[in-house]
């Protein structure tokens, strides 16, 4: 047998692909239930609930929120609500509201994920030695590859779409969140326990607020990497406005891929300017 | 000596000892064979941080333990509330051995006996000074209307009640070290452990901060073990001293033993130090003096001045703050009333002079027959009054000094 790896080449791909079978086939029964659930709640969320809002409804309540959120600067506010609705205006509402959920649903499963994991990192150097490998390998793999996957595990649709964000957008979450930890002062740590902390009490009380401005900050980037891989999830079906720009692709639609690309910028800015001032608003408080 | 009947100590520290490193167990060995902390460095790649440390702190007691920075002090103060695992020996605290307590005892005594201040304050910058001080209360569960109003109890006896609701970074270094005292009392602890706790204050805050400790230890009665590397620290607060040096306790002493019996020459030559500057010579001790000026005041402006003051003597200079003598309170009172307007008439100049260089057991001899305060002349001029305290909490805190031997 180890003859034949250096005649015929080591059989990695194989071993891949039947460690993929493998795991689709021991793990179905996991991966039906979450196939059938999160697809009809996503299903349920984007066009049951997002759709339903009426546009002006929406663009009204995001520009109150970001003219709160910028303490009251005109700046971010104005950006949302010219650029939401310069969305609905070229007519891609319910493709903006598909590509929200996919965000949403995949930032809001990579923070419960990656923030408990990124603590465990902090507190064990034994996860820590095992992590840190994993995660790079995650982040630096192309994106497209965990799309096969995906699509072996989940079909095609939002949820593999959700499952290829997360892999990709999870890592800085980590990452951020062990940073933030081990980031914080050795004297915080020896006061909060010389006075007979119990190790979640030092957590909650002392490390997780001392580390919540650095854990905000892998969380912008989690959303952002998520954004990012709404063109890429549109491969496997995943509707919303990277699905309109891969059409674009595919038809050398210039206009509107141009159109579509535009949508997700707009997306893109506001979601970033939200996360960084819902974190600044937190440290000043 | 106090000769006190003594009870048992509330903290005895036995064979504390604490290698840093991979193979503590031979580092150990080397050690019982007396090899030093660069050798076993050497030999073994271990950090000596702690070296059989043997000591015991009397209740009501403020212990302190002196060494440069390296010596393990703080390792040792870590020790003493368990934040570093001993490598070996036993840490006494109320008949209980530290050491061998889980997880559970041991967070129940640091609640309940042990409060700690720490050289960079360690105030949680999230939240406020109220906060700050409930936090180990809060942490025992403790109902939040209790927690709250022992907490400011605690920072009204550091003197910070008005600042309740500002957060750290809004107060000075003072008063930020002033939030953890009140943090570390408002457990009311048995024992408080301060670490460097006043180093990084100024000079003029420091001394202002050893002063009120002294004076909350007096009223509270609270066993404190105070580190610090600054020797007139230790012998302006301390009862007792312990000099550590390379991880060893070298010295245990009043402050008089220490500077009158050094136990070796390490000790020595620290306590020479302090015999060349500060602490020893007369301008480091004198404090600013209340006058009045002959050419233009009388006996009612003099005995306004001693009221204010408090103090019931007044030195008079004249307008060029040449000194001219004294006056006390009785025989301004008594002109007062007889209504003599010239000071001249009742001026003493029986006053005892020294220059800023005196020296410390010079002072004391002149200040030993004196009833009025030593004044400090420079050219004539008078620059400051040095009280009978002061000299005697400079060489040791205790009024039993046996001068003849320094």
């Amino acid at each position: 047998m180890f003859k034949e790896w250096f005649t015929e080449g080591i059989p990695i791909g194989d071993w891949a692909k039947s460690f993929t079978e493998w795991t689709k086939d021991t793990f179905s029964f996991l991966f039906e239930p979450i196939k059938e659930h999160l697809g009809n709640f996503m299903e349920w969320f984007s066009e049951d609930v997002l759709m339903q809002i009426p546009a002006f409804v929406f663009i009204l309540v995001i520009a109150i929120l970001a003219f709160i959120l910028s303490k009251k600067k005109l700046g971010l506010m104005v950006f949302s609500i010219v650029g939401l609705w310069l969305i609905y205006n070229q007519g891609y509402w319910e493709e903006l509201m598909s590509t929200v959920t996919l965000v949403l649903i995949a930032s809001i499963l990579s923070i419960i994920i990656g923030v408990p994991l990124g603590i465990l990192m902090a507190k064990s150097k034994t996860a820590e030695a095992i992590l840190k490998p994993v995660l790079d390998f995650m982040q630096t793999m192309p994106a497209f590859v965990y799309l096969i996957p995906a699509v072996a595990f989940f079909g095609i649709g939002l949820v593999p779409g959700v499952f290829a964000s997360l892999i990709f957008a999870t890592p800085p979450t980590v990452r951020f969140t062990n940073l933030g930890i081990r980031q914080v002062s050795k004297e915080l740590v020896e006061a909060s326990e010389a006075f007979g902390s119990t190790g979640a009490q030092k957590l909650f009380k002392v490390e997780l607020p001392m580390a919540r401005a650095t854990i905000m900050a892998g969380i912008n980037q989690t959303v952002m990497l998520a954004l990012s891989m709404v063109v890429i999830a549109s491969m496997i079906g995943a509707p919303g406005l990277g699905k309109e720009v891969l059409t674009a692709l595919q038809r050398s639609d210039v206009g509107t891929g141009f159109v579509a690309g535009i949508g997700i910028v707009i997306l893109a800015i506001i979601i970033d300017r939200f996360t960084q001032s819902v974190n600044k608003k937190q440290n000043n408080a | 000596m106090k000769e006190e009947v003594k009870g048992m100590p509330i903290i005895e520290a036995k064979n504390l000892t604490k290698v840093f490193g991979k193979n503590p167990k031979q580092a150990l060995a080397l050690l019982e064979e007396g090899l030093s902390k660069e050798e076993i460095l050497k030999k073994t790649g271990s950090t000596v941080g702690v070296n059989r440390a043997s000591f015991t702190v009397e209740p009501g007691e403020i212990f302190v333990i002196m060494g440069l920075s390296g010596s393990g002090k703080s390792t040792l103060v870590r020790l003493i509330n368990r934040l570093i695992n001993p490598t070996e020996g036993s840490m006494m605290i109320d008949g209980q051995d530290l050491a061998k307590m889980d997880r559970k005892q041991l967070r129940q005594v640091r609640r309940d006996k042990l409060g700690m201040v720490f050289q960079r304050f360690a105030l949680f910058p999230n939240r406020t000074v109220l906060q700050n001080t409930e936090y180990g209360l809060e942490i025992q569960k403790v109902p939040k209307e209790v927690r709250t109003k022992k907490a400011l109890e605690a920072l009204k006896l550091v003197g910070l009640e008005g600042y309740a609701d500002q957060k750290p970074d809004q107060l000075s270094g003072g008063m930020q070290q002033r939030v953890g005292l009140a943090r570390a009392l408002a457990n009311d602890p048995e024992v408080l452990l301060m670490d460097e706790a006043f180093s990084a204050l100024d000079p003029l805050i420091r001394k202002d901060m050893q002063d009120e400790l002294i004076d909350l230890q007096s009223t509270m009665k609270k066993t404190i073990i105070f580190i610090t590397h600054d020797l007139d620290e230790a012998l302006r607060i301390g009862d007792r001293i312990a000099l550590m040096k390379d991880g060893t306790i070298v010295q245990i002493g009043t402050p008089e033993e220490i500077l009158v019996n050094p136990a070796n020459e390490y000790v020595e030559r620290f306590v020479e130090d302090v015999d060349r500057s500060k602490v020893l010579t007369a301008q480091h001790i004198m404090k600013r003096p209340e006058t009045i000026n002959i050419e233009k005041h009388g006996p009612r402006v003099a005995l306004e001045r001693m009221r204010e003051a408090g103090i019931s003597s007044i030195l008079v200079v004249d307008s060029k703050r040449n000194l001219k003598g004294y006056v006390t309170a009785d025989d301004a009172s008594e002109a007062r009333k007889q209504e003599v307007r010239d000071i001249n008439t009742i001026l003493r100049t029986d006053i005892k002079e020294v220059t800023k260089e005196t020296s410390m057991q010079d002072i004391f001899n002149v200040i030993n027959g004196s009833p009025v305060p030593v004044a400090v002349v420079e050219n004539e001029k008078l620059v400051g009054i040095i009280v009978r305290g002061a000299v005697i909490a400079a060489l040791a805190g205790d009024s039993e000094v046996n001068i003849e031997h320094v």
